[in-house]
This record gives C-alpha cells, structure tokens and sequence, in this order.
C-alpha cells in the first residue's frame, strides 16, 4: 500500500527527473556529436558544445520576419514544453513516476505529435518555399513513423497488459534473459523510427543546410536567438526521449523498483552507462549509413511499420 | 418533473413542432430578410439548445412511448425516446446549435426570396433527422428519412444556376434513394411477413428470425445506410454533394446527418435484431478500415477545401465503422465489458465528429464568403487578416488530427483500447485481424494529421497567394459565436472525458447490457477498465504543458531578455521571392499522390521547360467511378434502350401487348 510518504517522494522523484532531463539532454546530444567526430577522425567541440550553443543563442536578440504570426512566436514554447514533458515521463532510473498516470504510451505518442504539428504549421507561417518544403516532408516522414512507433508500443503494451509505461517498464525488467521474439522485431523498427523522428541519417541530416536534403533544418530556417535555442534544445529532449524509450522497452534491466530508494544511485550510474553506449552506438549508425533520396524514406519507414507489425502479430499467434 | 406530467419526448414534439412555425414564418418574411436571420435562425438555434438538454435528460430517464394520431389506418405514427435516440439527439441539438447561429451571420448576403426557402427547407432539414432519431416504427422511419433526404437535396442545390451543383444534388438523391430501398427492404425482412402491424419497431424486436433472414436484414440496412454514411463504395456522392451546399449546410451533412446512419446501423443491429454474428463484425471492420484509408489517402490529394473536408468525413465514417465492428465482435463472443468500450469509442468519436467538422466546415464558410475562393491554391495568409477564424479553425484542425489534451484524442484512445484488450477471442483468425487492424487505424490517424497541417497551413499561414485577399475581413459576430461554441465543445469533450463516458453507459447500458464505467475513483482521470491498466488525464496534461511553457518562457526572459527586432524572412540570397513559390494544396500533397500513385486515377498537364506561359495542371480521380458507376450507368443506358423498343406511342401496340399478356396469364391460369 502506497503510503502518503512514498506519494511525496514519487512526486519529488518526478521533479527531479524533469529538471535531470532537461539538463541532460544538450549533454547527450554533445556525446553524440563527439563521437561522431572521433569516428570521423576529428578531435571535435567536446560534449559541453551544446550547452555554449544554447548560451550564445539566449544571449542574443531574436529577429522574426515581418509578417510573423502569434503562432509562430508561441510555437518554440510549445514545442520545448511538449518534449519536457515526453521526455520526463519516461521511467529510466526508478519506476515511481506519479505524472505516467495522467499520459500513457498512447500519449506518449500524442505529446509527440503535437509538437510536430505546431512546428510544421510554424515552418508554413513565414511563407517561404523552404519553411513549407520542410513542413510537407517533416509530415511524410512522419506519417509512417508514427505509426510504426505505436505498434512497437503496443508490442509492448500488450506483454505487460498495460499502456502505462511504469508498469511496461516494470514488466519487462522483470522477465530477466527471456527474449519475446516479437519485442527483437519491434526493437529493430524502433531503431529505425529512432533515427527517422530525430532528423539523422539516413533519412535527414542534422548537420547540413543543402535544400535539396533538409527537413528538419528547412523548418526551423526562420527562427533566431531564444526561439532557435529553444528548438535545440527540444530536439536534444526528443533525442533523449526517444533513447529512454529505446532503455525502457529494450534494456530496463537495473531500473530501481517501487520504493526501493536505496537502488537509485546504482539504476543512475547503469543509466548514464546506458546512454552512452546508446549515443556511441547512434554515432555509428550515422557514420556507417548514406543520407538516401527523401522518396527512399518512405519506403525506409515502410519497412519499420511493417516490422512493427509483424513483431504485434507474433505476439498474438505465439502469446511472446 | 414527473410530478407535472411532462416527459422528454412530449418536449421533443413541441421542439418540432416550433421548427416547423419557424420554417413557415420565414416564408411570411420574405420581405424582411433581416428578422429572418436576426431572430429566426438564433431562436431555431435556441431549440436547438433545449434538444440537447433534453437528449441529456432523456438518457437518465425511462425509455418513453408515444403514438401519435397520424399516419395510415392501421399504422399510426409511433414515436419513443430511449437513450440511444438521447444520445443522437445531443449530438444533434449541440452541433445545430452553432450552425444555425453561425447561419444567422452567413446567410445575410442572401435575397430574400432565397433566404425564406432556404430557412424552410433548414428547419425541416433538422425536423426530418430529429424525426428519424425518435422514429419507432418503419413507416414513420422513412417518412423521416425522406423529409431529411429531401431537404437536404433541395439545400445541397441552393445555386442550382451553377450546373455542377445540379448534377451533385441528382447524384446524391440517386443514391440516398438506392439506399432507402435497401433499408426499406431491410424493414420488411425484420417484420417477418406479420401483416402491416408488424412493421412497428416492437414487433421487429420480438420477430424471431432465423440467422440468414437476420443477416439479409443485417446487409441491407449496412449497405442502404451506408450509402448515406458514405461508406466504400457508395461514397462517390459524398465529395460531390457537401462541397455544393452552403457552407451551414455541409457542416449539418457532415457533422450531424451522417450521424443518423450511424445511429440507423446501431439501432438495426443490436436492437431491432435479436442475435448477432460473429462475421457482421468482420465485414463492418473491414469496410470501415478500407473507407477510413481511403478518405484520408483522397483528403490528402484534394486542392478544394470542401472536398478536403468531405474525405475527411469519409475517413471518420470509417472509423466509426471500425468501431461498430469491434462492438460486435466482442459483443457476440459476450466479452460485453469491452464491447461496451468499443460502443463508447464510437459513440464518443461520433460526438466529436460532429463538433470538430461542423466547426471546420462553417470556418470554410466563413472564408469562402470573406474571399469567394474555395480553391486552396488561391488562398494563404488568412490568419493575418481572420484572426478570430483563424484562431477557432486550429482548435478544430487540432482537434480532428487526435492531439491531445483536445477531444480527438480522447475517442482515438478508447479505440486503441478497445483493440489492446482484444486478445482472447475464441477465434484466432480474428485474433490475427486485430492487430492489423490496429495498425491501419494508426496510420490513418497519422494521415489525418498530414491532411490537416496541409488544410491549415495552406489557408491561413504564409503568404496570401493572391491580391485580392488583401482584402479579406473576419467572420461576423454571429459566425464568431457559432464558431465559438463548437470550438469550446471541442476542448470541453476533450478535458472532460469521464463525464462524458459517464453518460455514454447509459447508451451500452440499454444496447449491450454492460457498462464501461470508470475504475479511477475521480473525474479527473479517465481509467476505462481498470487504474493499472490504463489512465488518461487530459487536465493534468494541459496544465504540465501549460505549467511546463510558462516557466520555459518566464525563465528566458528573466534569465536573459525577451528583445524582438522584425526583418524580412531570409531570402537565400535570391530576393525575386513571390508568394507563389509556397506549396500550393496541390505540392503540399504531391508526396502522397505519388507513394499511392495506383490508387489514383491522375491526370496532369506539365508544361515542357521551353514554355513562356507555362500552365501546370494536375487532378487526382476517384478510380472506383470508372471501375464500378461508369459501367453501371452504361448498363442502366442499355437496359432502358430495351425497355425503350417496345415503347412506340400507338394505341394499337398497347392494346397488343395487353391482349397477349391477358392470353399468356389465361393459359397459366
């Protein structure tokens, strides 16, 4: 029975992972690009990079065309806000997160959603030919990825019989050394979704302003200062949510449980191992893989929802 | 209330009845259009109101009966409210309500003459679906049915100067009349062959029929309302006719009318007919699924905002379908729990739909009369010049892409969870569907929201594509209203979802014998089955969203400084930027045509790069026209041609022809 203590420490905990994500997030984002650089033999900007982007950004004055709307201004806010949000919910160090109750993975994948909608109907506002090329591929791209990333939640969701990610996380932790053949097919279309909904290669390339190739970088091509720092660093959050995802459905293995304060600084030091080996992994892909033609991607997601799928439909017939 | 005697369906009645004065009395102020649209329309939508609450009241209230002294010798007109009707008829009130005050602002340009008509044939309009939803019996049911066929027919060609519409007005009345025969039909094999009593809807509910006549009666009423849902393939009116009318109009055809088939499918088959099959289920999922990608694949494609729309009711249709499906599935292995989620995932989207397309539909009015363009690739930049317009229609676009904390959201997730909690079927082969299922309904969720940043981005952002919307106003005070209370319905069904499901058991209560009720001991969380399994909480949502944004942006400002210098977008180096570089609708939605290129028939004119003038022309058809109607009509054409033989004008041949047949029936004789 869950004491009113313990619902004071679950709130606290959630707190603090919200302000441990939002702080973490730049910082993971930077580890990437590192070894990127190492891979590429470069010495790099170091993993703090981030962090003196974000400070440079804040610091200057931002500068908006002239027929900016309110939605337009509004839309970075929204978008920080909704990737916050996603990526604290996430349970990666403890299973006690109070704030799952309110969204669960469906939402999950709502939260997501919103912020897309907004920052493509932002890329649109401006009127330019890049901000609406952005939006259009952003969607298409999207259009398949979204739904893959469901199915692979459901894959989930129905092992554990809930949609409710501490009691996903909390399921699968569990199951020590039993690989459910349909999570390995939805882990491979998570992969996948992964690198598309983060704007990575191949299907986008985070560091290029090529028109002909950009979809993210297209979007958010009109936003300056505060509103682009802004955007950054939602997009490190959503890096950084989708790779907690990736951990809770894939290796929560050393999650602490209910209660179970005193495991927390082992479940925090196997996380932060955890992500690193992620990001270094990330960086790999990136640097083994070619961006593909924007008309391949469809068919790049079309395997993942396919994936996703068919890992969903292995569990119905084998109940694994 | 007891106490006085009045029941709800006695309100119901009077509501009617004040429709119809107030129909005929627009036809008395022909001359003074202005009372017609100051005090006409808002006191229909005054009605409109009680309907609601008294659809409200209706559903925690015994089922009553009335029967009325009209109607043939031996079948008068038996009415009944039970909370199914209830349901429908808040959907109803609460749609109507901001379409019709939204109608007192739009319908101001219109000429007097026109515009008493047009008010009669609106409340009758409302009158017929009323009637249909609190019919009881068949005869009443079609006279209903027609009344709403016929007005709607007469509203859908307004401007019947323009010949498209007329040939979109006879389109639709040819197959609202296929359909009508088929539920006609339908009504006589539930009646059993029990003599002309028996066409009451009590005596059908005791008809005991064997399972094929029940599934005869079970097909006929699929297709004969689905052709008025605009279910595949019987859709082909849908994108002709809701353009054609008055923007008010379409959002009633859309928002509410296609409701009454839902209602019709809900009503044949799990009260008028006593057992169900397991495969009713299959079919209704498998043609929801199809029309669902359907509509959305052909939204995605359209460049008229209208038609944009009507897809994307084809699409909702759809799921709705799927919904109804779920329901029977579930319902006839007696999993009632979850066909009780299943019925409240329908039910609920059913409201939605009414509120968001309603909302989006009167917005387009409200842009076509500000702009008198339907064409999308003729607009842009509207927010700048609409902003209250602007800032209701996100609100809807928002809604009916699924986002949350909005109430699209809310339905597409008890949907979710109505296939999550699918696996332990009896049969496995349906075990197998399901989850395909669900991936289907994924995917057309995630295209509604391309089809939507499209509808959105395109009107109202960027730059006005040409100059005249330069000159552009807002929506009216009236239009801003209607607007405003479809807006808010949006964000109260999305905010508070378990009163809503509150209500709605009622509903599976009297359908289902089951209830989904809510296992979160609170009305803040919505915990459909039980707390562990799954919760949802919009509130809780919005404000960590809103907590979340508001602290980012206090933070920044107090950290660093809120400055803002304005200056022109960033131009690449090439300042020669025309407005006409954006996507247009038809850009916009080039990806699409061209991933699912087979199903489109698309016909394109593409200027060589030697021309000086170059025209770009490209349109994307409905195959099913060409495969399935064309050939139709080419046999119909040669059917009547025989027919036409034997037709000469002369009185002898008659004379002939009656001799022969008085012979050959002689010699059977």
């Amino acid at each position: 029975m869950m004491t009113d203590y313990d619902l004071l420490f679950a709130i606290l905990f959630q707190l603090a992972q919200l302000l441990l994500v939002v702080l973490l997030a730049p910082l993971l984002t930077g580890w990437v690009n590192q070894c990127q650089a190492w891979l590429q033999n470069r010495s790099g900007a170091g993993v703090l990079q981030p962090y003196r982007v974000l400070r440079k950004l804040f610091h200057k004055d931002a500068v908006i065309a002239h027929n900016a709307s309110p939605l337009f201004r509004v839309t970075p806010y929204i978008v920080f806000g909704c990737m916050w949000l996603a990526a604290a919910i996430i349970p990666i160090i403890a299973v006690d997160l109070p704030f799952s109750q309110a969204a669960d993975v469906i939402a999950l994948v709502g939260v997501f959603a919103l912020a897309r909608v907004f920052i493509s109907l932002a890329a649109m506002d401006i009127g330019t030919a890049f901000g609406s090329l952005g939006a259009r591929r952003e969607m298409l791209v999207s259009f398949l990825a979204e739904p893959a990333l469901l199915m692979v939640l459901f894959t989930a969701s129905m092992i554990s019989h809930s949609t409710q990610l501490p009691r996903i996380v909390d399921t699968l932790a569990h199951h020590q050394f039993v690989l459910y053949p349909s999570l390995a097919f939805a882990a491979l279309a998570f992969v996948i979704v992964l690198l598309a909904e983060n704007a990575r290669i191949p299907v986008d390339n985070p560091s290029t302003h090529l028109e002909l190739t950009m979809i993210h970088e297209a979007m958010i091509l009109e936003y300056s200062a505060r509103h682009l720092a802004l955007i950054e660093w939602a997009s490190s959050l959503k890096l950084f949510a989708y790779i907690s995802i990736g951990i809770a459905l894939f290796i929560p293995h050393g999650i602490a449980e209910v209660g179970n304060w005193a495991g927390l600084p082992l479940a925090i030091a196997l996380l932060l191992l955890k992500l690193m080996l992620a990001g270094a992994a990330l960086a790999v892909l990136e640097t083994v893989m070619a961006k593909m033609r924007i008309f391949r991607a469809p068919e790049f997601l079309g395997t993942a929802f396919l994936l996703a799928v068919l890992g969903l439909l292995i569990h119905f017939l084998l109940g694994a | 209330m007891y106490a006085v005697g009045i029941l709800p369906l006695d309100v119901v009645a009077w509501l009617v009845q004040f429709w119809i004065v107030l129909g005929l009395a627009a036809l008395f102020l022909q001359r003074a259009p202005r009372l017609i649209t100051n005090v006409i329309f808002p006191l229909g939508a005054l009605a409109s109101l009680l309907l609601a609450a008294t659809g409200l009241w209706a559903l925690a209230a015994p089922t009553n009966i009335m029967v009325l002294p009209l109607g043939l010798p031996d079948l008068p007109f038996h009415l009944r409210l039970d909370p199914l009707s209830g349901f429908f008829l808040i959907l109803l009130g609460g749609a109507s309500f901001g379409v019709s005050l939204f109608g007192a602002g739009y319908f101001r340009s219109m000429s007097g003459g026109m515009l008493g008509l047009l008010c009669l044939q609106y409340h009758l309009f409302l009158v017929g679906m009323t009637l249909v939803l609190v019919a009881d019996d068949a005869y009443m049911f079609m006279v209903a049915w027609e009344t709403m066929a016929l007005a709607s027919y007469f509203l859908v060609t307004t401007d019947h100067a323009i010949p498209d519409i007329r040939k979109a007005g006879y389109l639709y009345l040819l197959i609202a009349h296929v359909g009508a025969i088929a539920i006609l039909l339908s009504f006589g094999v539930m009646q059993g062959g029990n003599g002309i009593g028996a066409y009451t809807f009590d005596a059908m509910r005791s008809a005991e029929l064997t399972s094929f006549w029940s599934s005869v009666a079970f097909l006929l009423a699929l297709f004969g309302f689905g052709a008025k849902a605009g279910l595949l393939p019987m859709h082909v009116w849908l994108p002709e006719a809701h353009p054609a009318a008055p923007s008010p109009v379409s959002a009633l055809m859309s928002g509410v009318m296609l409701k009454t088939a839902i209602y019709g499918i809900l009503r044949v088959s799990f009260d008028l007919l006593g057992t169900q099959l397991w495969w009713w289920g299959v079919l209704a999922l498998a043609l929801g699924l199809l029309t669902a990608v359907f509509g959305v694949m052909f939204a995605a494609v359209q460049g008229d905002m209208k038609r944009l729309l009507a897809y994307s009711s084809i699409e909702n249709i759809g799921l709705l379908l799927v919904g109804i499906g779920l329901t029977l599935i579930f319902h006839v292995y007696g999993k009632d729990a979850l066909a009780a989620l299943a019925l409240t995932a329908t039910l609920y989207h059913s409201l939605n739909h009414a509120m968001f397309k309603s909302l989006l539909f009167v917005g387009t009015g409200a842009i076509l009369h500000s702009t008198g363009e339907r064409n999308m690739g003729r607009l842009g930049g509207l927010i700048r010049r609409m902003p209250w317009a602007a800032m209701l229609m996100l609100v809807g676009v928002l809604a009916i892409s699924g986002l949350p904390p909005l109430n699209g959201f809310v339905s597409e997730w008890l949907l979710l969870q109505a296939f999550l909690l699918s696996p332990g079927l009896p049969n496995s082969y349906i075990n197998m569907l399901v989850p395909v299922a669900a991936a289907v309904i994924a995917l057309a969720a995630a295209l509604a929201a391309y089809v939507m940043v499209k509808f959105y981005g395109v009107i109202f952002l960027g730059q006005p594509r040409e100059h005249a919307l330069e000159h552009a106003h807002d929506a009216g005070i009236w239009e801003r209203i209607g607007m405003g209370w479809l807006a808010l319905a949006c964000v109260v069904l999305g905010l508070a979802p378990v009163f809503v499901v509150g209500q709605l058991d009622h509903v599976s209560q009297m359908l289902l014998g089951a209830q989904l009720g809510n296992a979160a001991d609170n009305w803040i969380f919505l915990a459909p089955v039980d707390t562990g399994r799954a919760s949802y909480s919009p509130l809780y949502f919005l404000l960590a969203v809103l907590g979340v944004m508001l602290l980012a942006s206090v933070l920044v400002r107090h950290l660093y400084h809120g400055r803002v210098r304005r200056s022109d977008p960033w131009d690449c180096g090439f300042p020669a930027q025309t407005p006409r570089m954006q996507d247009t609708a038809e850009g916009f939605g080039q990806p699409i045509r061209r991933i699912f290129e087979p199903f489109f028939k698309i016909e394109r004119d593409v200027p060589s790069p030697f021309d000086t003038h170059p025209r770009y022309h490209g349109q994307s058809d409905d195959r099913l026209w060409y495969i399935l109607y064309l050939p139709i009509k080419q046999l119909t054409g040669k059917l009547s041609l025989l027919a036409g033989m034997l037709q000469h004008g002369r009185i002898h041949l008659y004379l002939t022809y009656t001799f022969v047949t008085l012979v050959v029936l002689l010699v059977f004789v």
